[in-house]
């Protein structure tokens, strides 16, 4: 679905997944947010089971990212904004966030903007404060596919994640290099690797905004996750209040464990969800 | 910072895909021999086939063993993913079957293995889809060729039978100024002496029967995808791919290029092609092949050393009138080769015998270790005689037309003693010479 979304700096077309079903904003509303160098595919198996099960689903491409055209947003709040934006384009009163690393953070200061439009957040594979090694900065300013191979080489735990993402046959290793080198290589008006992992740097109002949440919190770690190591993620859970799951896989969650994955995503904002809420 | 690489190709060979069994704890690849999967609850089967899970259902569409295959060949050629089929034959129609149909066309080099050329010429003709052929290095014919039916450019890493080195980067080129992909047929090269996506080339399929399994004991194929081409952005210019870039009815009304970004090919390819032709691998095929591609550097480095030193013996023996290898001067592409396949360029070649149709019967006839077959990329050393065999309808005229003289021989070098190769074929030679 392509929306034109009014945010600081214009009006922009934006691309929304909505999981292979036609979005429905009369339904309970639920946003995927991916990460920094991915598009909305890194989330389309969770998104479709929740399209197909009651779901209005909307998985964005961020801007300046895949089929969401201009230049990419350089801060976590403003990015944040334009989530809100693309809400108010969709005609979503209220919605689950669910975000992915940059994406989660994305999620987490949206829901502390407006805490009465966020029904649940989900924050899978994060960690507060998000920080990059300046050296990776530095390698993705001057070289960064490089950056990209050693991002991808951090980001899988396995050899072999079964049964594979979105299907059997796919490598997951060679499948996420191979995106995020595009977006790269797309992206004309900026280094793309060096704006997302610098929004992920940058970002210093995690614990503010966690203060600011009101809605229940859910966090996903991957045990084996060397990108956002989860014992990084304490603080954050604590502020949150948050339930936190951990899986058996590295940074790429939905690509390494989907089922598992949408095992907890269920329980944090299906309809199990809110019946433990209630 | 220490950049993280990705894992190097010996390391792939043996790793890519593939992790302890969960259920046994096996190290090897277990075989899964079964033709389908039990559904946990009707809910999850219900999932699975809606694509809101990612798991197996059914063998024809995808099966764990095979998966291991797919994704190390995949992981091995620097792609997004694969699907293995029944033959190298059959991923050459996946691959065009998925994007193409009636009244698509196909610009294809003329230097083909003759199956590759038979269905492109005949039985792919039935269905409505043509081929115009051009000379691999004849970059006007490439490009004169292109319509606006045109889906798909093609050739082979190495043609038939001169092995004519396609030069890839300037053929993808050509294609994407037209926003096409390149297809390429990577069975003679492997990923070992070449990888074509790093050149430019976006889909390539192997006759995984050749190097890849290596032992001759099973058919197969495999398509790669290299996740490169961007469907939307091509269709968005030239309206071509709108198999993949808008609604499919006949899978959930599903847009490919939506659900995977870089796998929207290889999703219509399983989804469509492996569903309804069904020309899947069997378990057991594809764990056959694991087992030769956990050797494969060690293979093709044999190989080549072998078929260096026999292209080195014939080239100087005064019962050959000419070997057709790149690595020498005097091969056309020996320019090209050096700067494509700096490794080698594979253990298969044809060499010309002075003399008759009865002088390269009787070579043949001679030779004790070669095996006279039609097959190449076998641990064994192959050869066939083109004039008394698979071309024997041919006067003379029309195999020049070919490229294949009375005296054509093709050899596939093995991983024998070499000396003991260089001894069979001295000994044959003569056989020859006094037929």
């Amino acid at each position: 679905m392509k929306l034109d979304v009014d945010a600081p700096g214009g009006r922009r077309q934006a691309y929304a997944y909505t999981g292979g079903k036609r979005f429905d904003a009369s339904l309970p509303a639920i946003v995927f947010l991916h990460g920094a160098m991915h598009d909305h595919s890194v989330w389309t198996l969770s998104a479709r089971w929740f399209a197909h099960h009651g779901h209005a689903v909307l998985a964005p491409d961020l801007p300046g990212h895949s089929q969401s055209t201009g230049a990419p947003l350089e801060s976590v709040e403003a990015i944040a904004d334009w989530l809100l934006a693309l809400l108010d384009a969709a005609g979503v009163d209220e919605a689950a966030l669910v975000g992915h690393s940059m994406g989660s953070l994305i999620a987490l200061e949206a829901a502390a903007r407006a805490p009465a439009r966020v029904a649940r957040l989900v924050m899978v594979g994060t960690a507060y404060p998000m920080a990059v090694s300046p050296a990776l900065l530095e390698a993705g300013e001057h070289d960064p596919f490089a950056a990209i191979d050693s991002v991808n080489a951090l980001s899988i735990s396995t050899m072999a994640g079964k049964p594979s993402y979105p299907g059997p046959g796919v490598w997951l290793h060679g499948a996420d290099r191979i995106l995020a080198r595009r977006l790269q290589m797309a992206q004309r008006d900026a280094n793309l690797f060096l704006t997302d992992f610098r929004v992920c740097d940058r970002y210093r109002g995690g614990l503010e905004a966690a203060a600011r949440v009101t809605c229940p919190t859910t966090l996903v770690l991957g045990a084996r996750d060397q990108m956002t190591w989860p014992k990084h993620a304490s603080a954050l859970a604590e502020a949150l209040r948050a339930r936190v799951v951990t899986l058996p896989t590295g940074h790429s969650v939905m690509s390494e464990a989907p089922d598992a994955l949408l095992a907890a995503l269920r329980e944090a904002v299906g309809p199990e969800s809110a019946t433990a809420a209630s | 910072m220490p950049g993280y690489a990705n894992p190097g190709f010996d390391t792939l060979a043996l790793h890519a895909g593939a992790a302890p069994d969960p259920a046994t704890g096996a190290r090897a690849t277990p075989i899964h021999l079964t033709t389908s999967f039990v559904f946990e609850s009707s809910e999850h089967a219900a999932s699975l086939f809606n694509m809101e899970r990612s798991g197996h259902v059914y063998s024809r569409i995808s099966n764990p063993t095979n998966a291991v295959l797919e994704e190390r060949v995949a992981a091995l050629e620097g792609g997004a993913g694969s699907i293995a089929t029944a033959s190298g034959q059959a991923a050459l129609h996946l691959a065009i079957a998925t994007i193409a149909g009636a009244g698509s066309h196909v610009v294809a080099s003329s230097a083909l293995y003759g199956g590759s050329h038979n269905l492109l010429h005949y039985t792919l003709s039935r269905f409505g889809i043509s081929t115009s052929f051009v000379k691999p290095g004849d970059f006007a014919a490439w490009r004169a060729a292109i319509r606006p039916e045109t889906k798909l450019l093609f050739g082979e890493t190495l043609g038939n039978p001169g092995l004519d080195v396609l030069d890839i980067p300037t053929v993808a080129a050509i294609a994407h100024e037209n926003d096409l992909p390149l297809l390429v047929d990577s069975t003679f090269t492997t990923p070992w002496l070449m990888k074509p996506f790093e050149h430019g080339a976006d889909l390539l399929y192997h006759s995984a029967t050749k190097f890849l399994s290596g032992h001759g004991t099973v058919i197969g194929g495999v398509l790669v995808d290299s996740g490169r081409f961007d469907w939307n952005a091509a269709t968005a210019r030239s309206g071509r791919f709108t198999e993949l870039t808008r609604p499919y009815e006949g899978f959930h009304d599903m847009v490919f290029s939506d659900e995977s970004t870089v796998g929207a090919f290889l999703l219509r390819a399983r989804r469509e092609g492996l569903r309804d032709f069904g020309a899947s691998m069997s378990p057991h095929t594809a764990w056959l092949i694991l087992q030769g591609l956990e050797t494969l550097p060690l293979r093709m480095a044999r190989h080549v050393e072998n078929a260096r030193k026999v292209v080195a013996f014939l080239a100087g023996h005064p019962g050959v009138a000419s070997v057709g290898y790149p690595e020498l001067e005097s091969h056309a592409d020996h320019a090209l080769a050096k700067r494509l396949l700096p490794r080698g360029c594979g253990s298969v070649f044809s060499f010309d015998l002075r003399g008759s149709r009865e002088q390269g019967r009787a070579f043949i006839e001679a030779l004790k270790l070669f095996s006279h077959l039609a097959n190449v990329g076998d641990c064994r050393s192959l050869v066939i005689h083109p004039a008394s065999t698979t071309h024997f309808r041919m006067d003379d005229a029309a195999l020049a037309r070919a490229g294949i003289g009375p005296g054509t021989i093709r050899l596939s070098i093995g991983l024998e003693d070499p000396d003991d190769l260089l001894d069979d074929l001295k000994r044959a030679l003569k056989v020859a010479a006094k037929a």
